[in-house]
């Protein structure tokens, strides 16, 4: 256990020091929602409607991007080798990543979310707290299927483009929920959002529990 | 699995696709050993050391570790075991205190911010310990992987090619590091290709080509230039 909080501080002190991940993830996920906002902006759509899934979309793609620069990190100096020779388990390297990249995309989240809700006019309420936690079951389920598929790509010739590739196929499901869970908070009369959410939990426990087996195979060299 | 051999190979074989980097390697390494493994480029050396090291999963074959199959107990097996490589694993944004200090938790290092001063001091770095690993050269990278190797006291220590980069200074504080690990009980395995530098502290010299040992003998048995000469400076050519 000890060796797993040593592996996330190491990670959270490496980025306070050159802060690439978390800016990347902030300012990508805020040049998103602005780009939509402008796009709708004339067209007559109901933004309301839209902000759901503008906001996950902000999301995602900023959670690539944090996993593809949390990945970057380990590979440069081949750190990640210095981290497989270590006397812990894979499955306990396993967590430690997934729990740092968690902690960014948290963070990136908490900055992203009150901007989404001032471009969106909306209000800052209990609502906005439930959405909040809709995004850190959405964002534990990415950070979890994600880690495992940032290893995967890195063996990759093109493993900035493969991440992508690989992680948003497998992370649609966990979008459509997490959209509809959010669409249910946010938008009047949308509808019950209880069953999205026990899915959303179901596919996160799913992703998490698979990666963690198959993470051993995922670094072998 | 007697544990009077640090590391015990039987049969290790490795394959990539169709191409086979080790094609059946049997070796015993006693305790106390110094054993330098001399080798042409892509002859097996570096892919030997990492399976040793539970970097990578042999295609067949068992190996054991202070009598401790890899296989089955490979975190144990990982505490026994300072790997040092062309690359040395150190966080550019951390300093060596910072990166050491890292690396004394994963290993559960007691009295690490001692050892760490005590090592630092040896390889040299007592008055950059606060500068950022990426403002290092090459040979100052070298020097805090060389403390991060020792770091936890291995009893097996594997390293592959690291002299790449060490100045002469550098170099005699390594070798005598080494020698002092050797006195003390522990293991050494060493690659490289420089026949002079493999052989000042071997007390054993095995040379591997094609993905199998083909020579072995004392370090300084004169067969071993020999050997040398046929497998590799020959090979050059071949």
């Amino acid at each position: 256990m000890k060796a797993i909080w040593s592996i996330i501080f190491k990670d959270v002190v490496v980025e306070l020091r050159n802060k690439e991940t978390l800016s990347a993830m902030i300012m990508f996920a805020i040049l998103i929602l602005v780009i939509f906002s402008f796009a709708f902006e004339s067209s007559g759509v109901d933004k309301n409607a839209i902000a759901p899934g503008c906001l996950w979309v902000a999301f995602s793609f900023a959670a690539i991007l944090g996993l593809n620069r949390s990945l970057a990190k380990e590979l440069d100096n081949e750190c990640l080798q210095g981290l497989l020779l270590a006397p812990l388990s894979r499955g306990e390297l396993y967590i430690a990543k997934v729990a740092g990249n968690f902690i960014f995309m948290l963070v990136a989240e908490l900055v992203i979310l009150p901007l989404f809700v001032v471009i969106n006019n909306l209000k800052f309420d209990l609502q906005l707290l439930k959405v909040t936690g809709i995004g850190f079951l959405g964002m534990l389920a990415i950070a979890s299927v994600g880690t495992i598929l940032s290893v995967l790509s890195s063996a990759t010739r093109m493993k900035e483009v493969m991440q992508p590739v690989l992680q948003i196929p497998l992370t649609i499901p966990v979008v459509i929920c997490a959209v509809e869970a959010t669409a249910g908070l946010l938008i009047p009369d949308y509808g019950e959002n209880s069953s999205w959410l026990s899915i959303l939990a179901g596919f996160t426990i799913v992703y998490l529990a698979v990666s963690y087996l198959l993470f051993e195979f995922a670094v072998e060299d | 699995m007697s544990a009077t051999f640090a590391l015990r190979a039987e049969d290790v074989r490795k394959t990539f696709g169709h191409f086979t980097a080790l094609a059946g390697v049997t070796l015993d390494v006693k305790r106390g050993e110094f054993l330098t493994l001399f080798g042409r480029n892509g002859a097996g050396k570096t892919t030997f050391l990492k399976i040793a090291a539970t970097l990578m999963r042999a295609t067949h074959g068992k190996l054991w570790i202070e009598g401790i199959d890899i296989r089955e107990q490979p975190e144990e097996t990982r505490r026994h075991i300072g790997f040092l490589s062309h690359n040395t694993y150190l966080y550019r944004d951390l300093n060596p205190v910072e990166n050491l200090r890292f690396f004394a938790q994963l290993y559960g290092v007691s009295n690490a911010e001692e050892r760490i001063r005590s090592l630092l001091d040896r390889v040299g770095l007592k008055r950059r310990a606060s500068d950022p690993v990426r403002a290092f050269s090459r040979g100052l990278h070298q020097r805090v992987g060389i403390a991060r190797v020792m770091l936890h006291e291995p009893s097996l220590i594997l390293l592959d090619e690291p002299y790449t980069g060490l100045d002469a200074n550098a170099a005699e504080t390594l070798t005598t590091m080494l020698q002092e690990n050797v006195a003390a009980g522990r293991t050494v395995i060493l690659t490289t290709h420089d026949l002079e530098q493999g052989l000042r502290s071997a007390t054993r010299a095995a040379i591997i080509d094609r993905g199998k040992i083909v020579f072995a003998a004392p370090g300084n048995d004169p067969t071993v230039r020999e050997a040398y000469d046929q497998f590799i400076r020959v090979g050059l050519t071949r």
